[in-house]
């Protein structure tokens, strides 16, 4: 076999797939090829590298090189100049915003400076479709260890041990919930996997699976020892085709090498795994929408207890873990509990994935150790707001979760400080936003969301919500009342109060944190009828300023609702008469504005 | 046993008692609008979606629904908090703020428990204003759907697909948008529905009601050149004194055929006789199959009961390949028409297009059944119109008479006659211990040494037994709900394992008492056994109790008939049955 | 393939394929590990630095040295080629000239393993700022 002297990682995730990066893939095999050096440099194509601002991400190694935004045409550069002549090409390297430097070794990128990759281990890293690969890394050492070293209840201890939480959102401690699925006895237990990723933006879970599936089957088949399962299910949304696809790979693979299957690694365990496809139905994520979703059933939730450990899949004990709780697992049990515990916070252990987005420079896919703050989160990592802008809030735990504001910045996050702060962790939604967002219809947003995704089983989810939402367009249209606040507060919190599932329980926290933190600008919307973001179109008013008007009428022309008239005020210097906005017929498309070339019309 | 405190008042209860339950026994007395239950009978709609039985208990985050919540050791609940009320009152405003404000014309006015809700709260105006749900109005002849007035309290979802196994309505669509539906949206009778209307009697408000023909028979009985003859189903006298204020198991028979001549019908027969008469047919038939049996002939066993119209619509569509194994025999309602119009309609000297026939049935599928191509003659149709208990308390509110006040009057003569066997037709079990007392006597020549068949009575969902006939050991089964009757089909569709010869099927929950054109029971399943009650006594009131002593009866054969399945009762008294499962593909 | 049958096979099977990850495992820490950049310009290949840096690769896997090399453009020290520059950890980098297949070795057991100086050192005369 050919020792490789350099390797070319191309990112092979869905983010940089669709920004042409098998192309690239196929330019460097081409080019490779025509230059005899196929031997002496390899292509990979890998998972996820995080930094999705800037793909297509190529990494160069063994010199740790780090090319971003790259084009199919760059292909040819990198090879003539920087694998031929050992020149880096400056042009594809990351730029420091900060000082305008080129930054070549991704080590000393801010984005991945303060990172802790555990989950992501080996995203961006090794070919998920080549189990030797996840092998040569430690990939399926800790099932073997499992298998041979420890007996299921010494598995289930140190998985409890190690503080790991559930990272889909509620964070529940993993290891206590493998060990309520192993105490009930029955003649087939479950194993399920939830990718069912639902939160808007966040896509660590997806990424997981494209970059390192291994991981998942190996957490999944040791899940399955300690429990005493030999099935494993993974409700996978029909919308991640990549990942569907490399888990089939790696699924196959698995069985292949004897990973999967029967008497697994000599120890007389079985296990093997299918795949569930779900339609993308955000409350599916819900663990018993889930399971009643995979059995065929309308998929919504039912009350707990019963918990799935003692009757979940088909009515059988099933332990259901998210994927970024899964690919945790092997890592706990290799580097042990005492190891991953040194990490993070008292009670969060370990890392977090969060997929950063919004208003800040740096959008992507970061892993942080539990504690870290959210100030180094978005400024350091995140690199700062866009634009120069000021930063405004941080909405954490995407639709469901809350309005953070600049006062928690220096809040250490993990689950609990975030509920207290009146957010929560969620899957890891990060959404940053500036002084251009404005946060009544911010909140509607969300709440339009979880209008949509709610299943309706329960009044204040199905109903409820709807009049949140309706209260909230009220106040964004500048019809809204101070009794409209006070029934906001009451009913969020009704709802909170009595909603079924975690859908419905969580889905007023972006109103309630945001009238929490941001009251004036619900008074300023209610009262003064001003959105101070210029958002809200209802609330906005175009205007001419009569002195500066030439009376042109250009802006006239323009309008769609024929709504500028002419006065009969000739300002001084002028020679015809100003124009003027009749407000109650104006759309506020702003077509006038762009017209004036006189810089007359303004919005208030 | 469990320790807890509800509202600071110590309670005990064994474990896997619900909070609800356990409040119940301290008479505090939850709210409630999903949770529906029917004791006894295996019936249970608990989703926890209504919320509005929500309590606050100690040390819990958020409020729990009292229906689905177990006590636990040392729980302290409180059922009127200041925080549990506000919520209460403000999910039962949500649902306010999407429904509609028709409750004066609603056909649930008086009889919503969203509406006595709202008054038990004292909620006086809706805080929430916004968009209400509009959906398509849609209907069968017997179930009429208004989903904008559905609170997706998903009882009659579970009546449908639990009960019943029928699989016609499941929740549908997301959010605001969520309601109960056939599959695709297609209309109720497109889909595998069977009528049995328990979606209506379990609704709580007017999402689903009856097909109400009323007017449709005040105006036959206004008109003159028609002759109005009605017939009362068994199980009307056992439960139409509940719209009257009267104790559930009150006998009215007496009292209905007082009110039904008053209301102008020109003749009161009763359904009894008839069903004397199904006996005779079906009995005769049973024999006639296991003669052939015991021949060696090849004969289709067991033999299932076709009295329920909801049930023949459920083997219609989901058993095909079993048609042959139900009797022929059409239901009471089916032969008393056919009895009307063939036979009486020229003893009265009218035209049989002239001739009215009216049922008062527990039922909804009866409205349907009606409608059946073998049950008419040149497109006139046997029965003409089907009224259900419900409707008829209404027509005579409407005409202003009180049942409490009618004198005690007889049926008319000659469809009127009938026996105790004709009366237990009103409740699970009661078809088969009438046809065991005809039958047995016929078979075996011998009098019967005892009446009562105990093995067929009582709210058990699937009974058995095996009934010494003379030697012959005779295997029986007897069920209640479509759900059972499919594992008993099924049991059939694999080779009949048990051996049974004998098969009677009702599709409502204690049979026709328990029916869904009946007052509503609101899932006190204490209702039902009253009515069950009352059958028996009257059955045990009868000075004649087995079908084949129904002078009545035997009269007709002599005068018309000639014998039980004979070739004229072979033509107005029998059926066929067809092949309706492309019904059920069109959801496949 | 064979399937794998116990842990051991697992760990065996892991140390035999480890090392096709080398190139990308090391460049993850490679201030602890020997750094070797091989010139690769024009006049550096024409001098035979790409069979050089072969050999010396397998050399130092035979010898078991944690090296990375990496491939450089020109130093700038025609004269010299092949010219290599070695980074030992805690140490200044060393730029060697005129390097074949013996004086690599003697960099590798000599230098590298013991410390001791070897012919050909080129004094240093720029300062790195890719850092």
């Amino acid at each position: 076999m050919a020792k490789y002297k350099m390797h070319i990682l191309i990112c092979g995730g869905t983010g940089c797939k669709s920004s042409n990066s098998l192309d690239i893939i196929e330019q460097f095999h081409q080019i490779l090829a025509e230059k005899n050096l196929q031997d002496e440099v390899q292509v990979i194509k890998t998972g996820c590298f995080g930094f999705c601002e800037r793909g297509p991400i190529v990494k160069i190694m063994p010199d740790n090189t780090f090319y971003t935004q790259v084009k199919p045409e760059d292909a040819r550069r990198i090879v003539e100049e920087h694998i031929i002549k050992g020149r880096k090409v400056p042009d594809l390297l990351y730029t420091d915003p900060e000082n305008e430097q080129h930054v070549s070794d991704s080590k000393h990128m801010n984005f991945y400076k303060k990172q802790l990759r555990i989950a992501l281990r080996n995203c961006g890293f090794v070919d998920p479709e080549n189990i030797e690969e996840c092998i040569s890394r430690g990939g399926y050492e800790g099932l073997g260890k499992c298998l041979s070293e420890m007996t299921p209840e010494q598995v289930i201890a140190e998985v409890k041990a190690s503080g790991l939480r559930g990272r889909g959102g509620a964070g529940f401690p993993t290891g206590l919930k493998w060990e309520l699925c192993a105490k009930n006895k029955a003649d087939q237990k479950y194993v399920i996997c939830n990718a069912d990723e639902g939160d808007p933006g966040a896509f660590m879970d997806r990424s997981i699976l494209e970059g390192d599936p291994h991981s998942i089957i190996e957490a999944m088949a040791i899940c399955g020892y300690s429990i005493g399962a030999t099935k494993g299910l993974v409700y996978i949304r029909a919308e991640y085709p990549l990942a569907i696809d490399r888990l089939k790979i790696a699924i196959s693979q698995a069985r292949e090498y004897g990973l999967l299957g029967t008497d697994i690694l000599g120890s007389g365990f079985d296990f093997d795994i299918e795949l569930r496809y779900g339609a993308g139905a955000f409350v599916c994520g819900e663990e018993t929408a889930l399971i009643h979703s995979m059995e065929g059933q309308r998929g919504e939730p039912t009350l707990k207890p019963p918990f799935p450990a003692v009757s979940g899949y088909m009515g059988k004990p099933s332990n259901v873990n998210n994927v970024e709780t899964f690919a945790n697992v092997p890592v706990v049990i290799t580097k042990g509990a005492e190891w991953f515990n040194k990490i993070g916070t008292e009670k969060s252990k370990g890392t977090k994935v969060f997929a950063l987005a919004g208003q800040i420079n740096n959008v992507g896919l970061i892993e942080v150790p539990m504690g870290i703050t959210l100030r180094e989160i978005i400024y350091e990592i995140g690199g700062g707001i866009k634009n120069g802008r000021q930063f405004k809030a941080v909405q954490t735990g995407g639709p469901s979760g809350g309005c953070l504001t600049a006062k928690h910045l220096d809040t250490a996050i993990d689950y609990d400080s975030l509920v207290a702060a009146g957010s929560m962790m969620g899957s890891g939604g990060m959404v940053v936003m500036d002084e251009t967002s404005c946060m009544p219809a911010i909140a509607k947003f969300y709440l339009e969301f979880t209008c949509e995704e709610s299943c309706g089983k329960c009044t204040p989810c199905r109903v409820g919500n709807k009049r949140l939402c309706e209260i909230l367009e009220k106040i964004t249209d500048g019809r809204g009342t101070m009794e409209d606040l006070t029934e906001l507060r009451n009913l969020g919190n009704v709802i909170k109060d009595t909603a079924l599932c975690g859908l419905g329980q969580t889905s007023p926290n972006p109103v309630l944190s945001t009238l929490d933190n941001f009251w004036d600008e619900y008074v300023e919307h209610v009262v003064d009828k001003k959105c101070r973001a210029g958002v809200c179109k209802k609330l906005m008013n175009y205007v001419i300023d009569p002195e500066k008007c030439i009376g042109c009428g250009k802006c006239q022309k323009g309008c769609p609702a024929e709504c500028i008239v002419r006065t009969d005020y000739i300002a001084p210097g002028h020679k015809l008469a100003s124009m003027r906005i009749t407000t109650e017929k104006c759309l506020k498309c702003g077509a006038c504005m762009g017209n004036c070339k006189f810089g007359a019309i303004s919005v208030k | 046993m469990i320790n807890l405190t509800i509202d600071n008042k110590p309670v005990q209860v064994p474990e896997g008692t619900t909070i609800l339950k356990a409040a119940r026994q301290i008479g505090i007395d939850i709210p409630t609008l999903c949770y529906f239950e029917l004791d006894g009978m295996k019936f249970e709609n608990k989703p926890g979606g209504c919320r509005v039985c929500v309590v606050e208990v100690k040390g819990r985050r958020n409020l729990a629904p009292a229906c689905a919540t177990d006590c636990m050791e040392g729980m302290e609940v409180l059922t009127h908090s200041a925080r549990v009320i506000n919520a209460r009152k403000t999910v039962v405003e949500l649902l306010l703020s999407d429904h509609p404000n028709d409750c004066l014309q609603c056909e649930k006015n008086g009889d919503c428990e969203l509406q006595s809700l709202t008054k038990r709260l004292g909620i006086k105006e809706i805080p929430f204003k916004g968009e209400m749900s509009t959906y398509k109005k849609d209907t069968t002849l017997s179930v009429y759907r208004d989903m904008d007035k559905c609170v997706m309290c998903r009882r009659c979802e579970s009546m449908c697909n639990k009960f019943q196994s029928v699989g016609a309505l499941s929740g549908v669509n997301r959010g605001f948008q969520a309601v109960v539906s056939p599959a695709f949206d297609q209309p109720l009778g497109d889909s595998s529905c069977v009528n049995c209307g328990q979606c209506v009697q379990v609704c709580p408000v007017g999402a689903l009601t009856l097909v109400d023909n009323i007017s449709d028979v005040m105006k036959a009985i206004a008109d003159p050149t028609k002759k109005v003859v009605v017939q009362t189903a068994p199980a009307v006298r056992v439960a139409l004194g509940e719209e009257f204020g009267m104790k559930p198991g009150e006998i009215v028979t007496g009292k209905m055929a007082a009110a039904l001549r008053r209301l102008g019908f020109d003749h009161v027969y009763d359904t009894d006789w008839s069903a004397d008469l199904t006996i005779m047919e079906e009995g005769t038939e049973l024999l006639g199959r296991l003669q052939k049996a015991l021949k060696g002939e090849e004969v289709k066993l067991p033999m299932f009961t076709s009295c329920c119209p909801a049930w023949v619509a459920f083997y219609e569509k989901n058993f095909p390949d079993l048609l042959e194994y139900p009797s022929s025999a059409k239901s009471p309602q089916g032969m008393f028409g056919a009895v009307a119009k063939n036979y009486l309609a020229p003893k009265l000297g009218v035209k049989r297009e002239d001739l009215i026939v009216v049922s008062i049935m527990p039922c909804l599928a009866k409205k349907s059944e009606l409608a059946r191509e073998q049950l008419s003659v040149n497109g006139n149709r046997d029965v003409d119109f089907s009224l259900s208990t419900r409707e008829l308390a209404h027509m005579i509110r409407q005409c202003n008479l009180n049942l409490n006040d009618m004198p005690e009057e007889d049926f008319d003569s000659p469809l009127g006659e009938s026996t105790g066997a004709g009366v237990i037709f009103g409740a699970t079990g009661g078809v088969m211990e009438a046809a065991l007392r005809t039958a047995y006597e016929v078979h075996t020549g011998k009098k019967l040494p005892r009446i009562d068949f105990e093995e067929t009575r009582g709210f058990e969902g699937i009974k058995e037994a095996t009934i010494d006939f003379d030697g012959f050991p005779l295997k029986i089964a007897v069920a209640y709900s479509l759900k059972n009757a499919r594992i008993l089909m099924n049991q059939v569709r694999e080779g009949n394992p048990n051996g049974y010869h004998f098969i009677e099927v009702m599709a409502c929950p204690g049979g026709c008492i328990g029916g869904a054109g009946q007052p509503y029971h609101h899932g006190d399943s204490n209702i039902i056994r009253k009515r069950m009650e009352a059958i028996y006594r009257e059955d045990v009131g009868k000075p004649i109790r087995k079908s084949h002593e129904n002078k009545e009866v035997q009269a007709i054969y002599k005068e018309y008939y000639g014998e039980p399945c004979g070739h004229l009762s072979h033509e107005q008294l029998h059926t066929t049955y067809t092949d309706q499962s492309d019904k059920l593909e069109a959801t496949k | 393939m064979t399937k794998v049958k116990s842990l051991a096979d697992l760990k065996a099977m892991r140390e035999k394929l480890q090392s096709n990850l080398d190139v990308r495992e090391k460049a993850e820490h490679p201030e602890s590990l020997v750094q070797i950049k091989v010139a690769m310009a024009t006049c550096g290949i024409a001098a035979g630095a790409k069979k050089v840096m072969e050999h010396m690769m397998q050399k130092a896997d035979e010898l078991g040295i944690p090296a990375v090399f990496t491939q450089t453009g020109c130093m700038g020290y025609c004269h010299a080629e092949p010219t290599l520059e070695v980074r030992v950890p805690g140490k200044d980098p060393i730029v060697f000239g005129h390097v074949d297949n013996d004086r690599a070795d003697e960099i590798l057991t000599k230098y590298v393993q013991n410390g001791e100086l070897v012919e050909g050192i080129i004094p240093v005369n720029y300062e790195v700022i890719d850092k």
